[in-house]
């Protein structure tokens, strides 16, 4: 471990804690300028934040000490995702303690214990979106292992930052599987972060909510954790989908100088990521919430003919 | 490292995959008979392209046939077809897609080992890419299967043939011109003596699924 490396591990969680509501906020201001709207503006999830942060916390009377530990686990599975995907650097202390495998069990174990604590007051808001979490989870899971799995068997490993860096230096070639993984990835990505054709991010219209419904008895800090918890995957999930698919300006191991212009280059990715979130949020209906497996299965068809795809073509 | 143009190949194969899946799970007539022209449009891209890294230039008209045979002529008497049937905006009520996209998946592993060993001896630039088109074969057949409509299993039937047309590519850089006109002409009167067995099934049941044909009538 070299002192460089703790530089650009820090700079990153420290990168994703604070761009995190920032990314929230350009894609919901673009979905309001795409809708006609003049959008509450980039810094809203700031104040959002910053006013659950203000505010008393009020849990329920029969709420078990899980329900409690529930958002600090959450925020920290999703601060460590961040922190372990390569988003400025390859050189990361941090990267060999979890691979692609660890990562997606890191969103299994925030997922969890979200639904655990929705159950946990015995509402019956609660149950019904720690149900519908789940429903969406057990086919998002594999079909994002799947996806990993795609970009593993191209650079032979399953660490992330190796994946990254024979991504970023291999010859161009074209990879049919990427292409698979990439819609793949793109469908559970909007699945995953509750974003339009399965889940609303803006509805309180109880019989649509999936993530809403879940959160429904926090406030406070509790609730202030929780949505930075959901900035966070947003961009731990963003940051995936950069890192296999446009991984050139992350810094590589041995020119730590390319760390000054990795900064720029992942805010310019993240701006046009967003953008492309709000289009493909605007342009596309919710699903009814039968159709949702279907959805999933599609995604993790994808995937896995991807990978057989690379396996039969690659000899 | 391959060559680029085998590269292409390989890509616009995984296309032909990916789009036998999205028939599968496709539950308007109308886009399916689109998907149809766009897998036709793909196989042709594929076959010019094995004519060019091949030299081989017979590979340019059959190319040339297939494009005019399958992405002109027949999508144009499928559309013919739904019209006069009136069956445009028919939705058939498809029974748990997941499941047949597992059984799918299933089909595709068995083709990709069923190829193994006959790539091996191939010589073909393509060579890689006979496993993906028996795979497309066989969801052609899954996709006849599960269907219940008519028209839908004329499709399937019509995307196999494709896939076998590509099958031929790929592993021993396409047929002989006599075999290939031959096959297109079957196909083209395949699809006019469908076309008139279907408005003769809804005469007798007034309906186009195939289900009714099963029972035996009395009178």
């Amino acid at each position: 471990m070299t002192g460089l490396g703790l530089l650009s591990q820090l700079l990153e969680i420290l990168t994703a804690l604070v761009a995190a509501p920032l990314l929230l906020g350009w894609v919901n201001q673009c979905r309001a300028w795409l809708q006609n709207k003049t959008g509450p503006g980039l810094l809203q999830p700031y104040r959002l934040l910053h006013k659950l942060f203000n505010k008393e916390s009020v849990v329920a009377e029969h709420a078990s000490p899980l329900f409690r530990a529930a958002p600090y686990v959450v925020f920290g599975c999703m601060a460590l995702a961040c922190a372990i995907v390569p988003t400025l650097s390859t050189d990361l202390p941090l990267s060999p303690v979890a691979d692609a495998i660890a990562l997606v069990g890191l969103f299994a174990v925030a997922r969890v214990f979200i639904s655990l604590a929705a159950m946990d007051v015995g509402t019956s808001f609660g149950t019904l979106g720690a149900r519908r979490e789940m429903l969406v989870g057990f086919l998002a899971e594999p079909a994002l292992l799947m996806v990993l799995f795609c970009a593993s068997l191209i650079s032979q490993s399953t660490l992330l930052t190796t994946i990254v860096e024979s991504l970023a230096r291999r010859d161009l070639a074209i990879h049919p599987a990427l292409a698979f993984a990439g819609v793949a990835f793109t469908m559970v990505s909007l699945a995953e972060n509750a974003r339009v054709p399965v889940d609303n991010p803006a509805t309180h219209l109880e019989l649509t909510m999936i993530h809403e419904a879940l959160i429904l008895e926090y406030s406070g800090r509790h609730l202030a954790l929780i949505e930075w918890a959901a900035s966070l995957k947003l961009f731990a999930y963003s940051c995936i989908g950069i890192a296999l698919y446009f991984p050139w300006g992350i810094a590589q191991a041995d020119a730590p100088l390319a760390l000054v212009f990795a900064v720029p280059a992942l805010v310019l990715k993240l701006a046009i990521g967003g953008v492309v979130l709000a289009v493909l949020e605007t342009v596309s209906a919710k699903m009814r919430i039968f159709r949702v497996p279907e959805f999933l299965a599609t995604a993790f068809l994808l995937a896995v003919i991807g990978m057989l795809v690379q396996l039969l073509l690659t000899r | 490292m391959q060559p680029f143009v085998s590269q292409l190949v390989n890509l616009f194969a995984a296309v032909l995959l990916m789009l036998a899946f999205a028939m599968i799970a496709q539950r308007r007539v109308l886009s399916l008979v689109h998907l149809f022209t766009l897998q036709g449009l793909t196989l042709v891209t594929a076959t010019a392209l094995v004519a060019f890294a091949t030299g081989q230039s017979h590979l340019y008209f059959s190319a040339a046939l297939t494009f005019a045979l399958k992405v002109v002529l027949i999508p144009a008497l499928l559309h013919r077809l739904i019209r006069q049937l009136d069956v445009r905006w028919d939705v058939e009520p498809l029974i748990n897609i997941p499941t047949t996209m597992l059984a799918g998946i299933v089909l595709v592993i068995f083709a990709f080992n069923l190829a193994l060993p006959i790539a091996n001896v191939s010589a073909s630039i393509a060579r890689g890419t006979l496993g993906i088109a028996l795979a497309c074969v066989m969801l052609s057949f899954l996709m006849m299967i599960t269907r219940s409509k008519a028209i839908p299993q004329v499709i399937g039937f019509l995307s196999m043939e494709n896939a076998l047309f590509f099958a031929a590519t790929a592993a021993t850089q396409g047929m002989p011109m006599v075999v290939e006109l031959g096959i297109a002409l079957d196909v083209l009167v395949g699809i006019l003596i469908l076309g008139v067995f279907m408005f003769q099934i809804r005469e007798q049941f007034d309906s186009l699924d195939i289900q009714h044909l099963e029972k035996l009538r009395e009178d």
